[in-house]
């Protein structure tokens, strides 16, 4: 491991779907910057929208800390949201409890975690009811 | 196909990007959820939709999407277009319905 690690932080309004994704283009532009293959920088762009778009919709935002290796790209989403009641049927994919105003818009086909599953190459989730949720998502660069 | 094709072929216009009439899309997909674009479109150039809110770019920005199509004569507001220019996206409408300029693109030999 090397210590060179670049660290990026967001906080995330939850109150306007719209603004929503603003963080992850961030991400996507910085590692874009840093000479990141583009399939890595896809994984994560998809991978952490897909959790930025969740936070909004479903915990009235929250905090994203992002933390850039030469080995791995590491972003940790944490909300104060009412938390996941089942985590296993949340990973379902078509499982959603995303209101109806949600899915006009877009969103809310229950896609979101599975997605992330299947982007991340570690996606780890800690929900608590009426505490909030972490969402963590590891992408290796291949050395 | 080139961008003058599929504004030509759906009788579309131009909303941003203009001047890059003459690059090439090698694919497309169309879809109102962009919960499926993200779940399940692989390096698409061209995204079809009748959807009409920012997300739609910043969709397309995620998925490393060139040029946007807005079907049924959706018109994009200025913020949508403002970031569009942002990200260099290419942002058309079509009066076209969706499943229409979908097959009118695939028989003119723009595939999946």
């Amino acid at each position: 491991m090397t210590d060179e690690i670049l660290s990026l932080n967001y906080q995330v309004n939850g109150s306007d779907l719209q603004s929503a994704g603003v963080a992850s283009s961030d991400v996507k532009k910085v590692l874009r910057k840093l000479g990141v293959s583009p399939e890595i920088i896809r994984k994560v762009a998809i991978s952490m929208y897909e959790a930025e778009i969740n936070m909004v919709i479903h915990a009235n935002g929250g905090t994203i800390d992002v933390s850039i290796s030469p080995e791995q790209i590491k972003v940790v989403l944490a909300d104060n949201g009412p938390g996941i009641a089942n985590i296993d049927l949340a990973m379902k994919e078509g499982y959603s409890t995303a209101p109806q105003t949600i899915r006009e818009m877009g969103f809310g086909a229950g896609m979101g975690l599975p997605n992330i599953k299947k982007y991340a190459d570690i996606m780890n989730i800690t929900s608590e009811l009426g505490k909030g949720t972490t969402v963590e998502i590891i992408v290796n660069i291949p050395q | 196909m080139k961008i003058k094709e599929v504004k030509e072929l759906l009788n579309a216009e131009i909303l941003n990007g203009i001047d890059q009439l003459e690059e090439e899309v090698y694919s497309a997909c169309g879809s109102d959820l962009m919960s499926d674009v993200l779940a399940f479109v692989k390096h698409q150039g061209l995204l079809l939709t009748g959807l009409n809110n920012l997300q739609v770019v910043r969709t397309a920005d995620m998925m490393d999407i060139r040029a946007i199509v807005f079907v049924r004569g959706k018109k994009p507001d200025e913020e949508i277009i403002n970031l569009a220019k942002r990200k260099d996206m290419i942002v058309m409408t079509t009066e076209e319905p969706l499943y229409s300029a979908c097959g009118k693109l695939y028989s003119a030999g723009l595939k999946k």
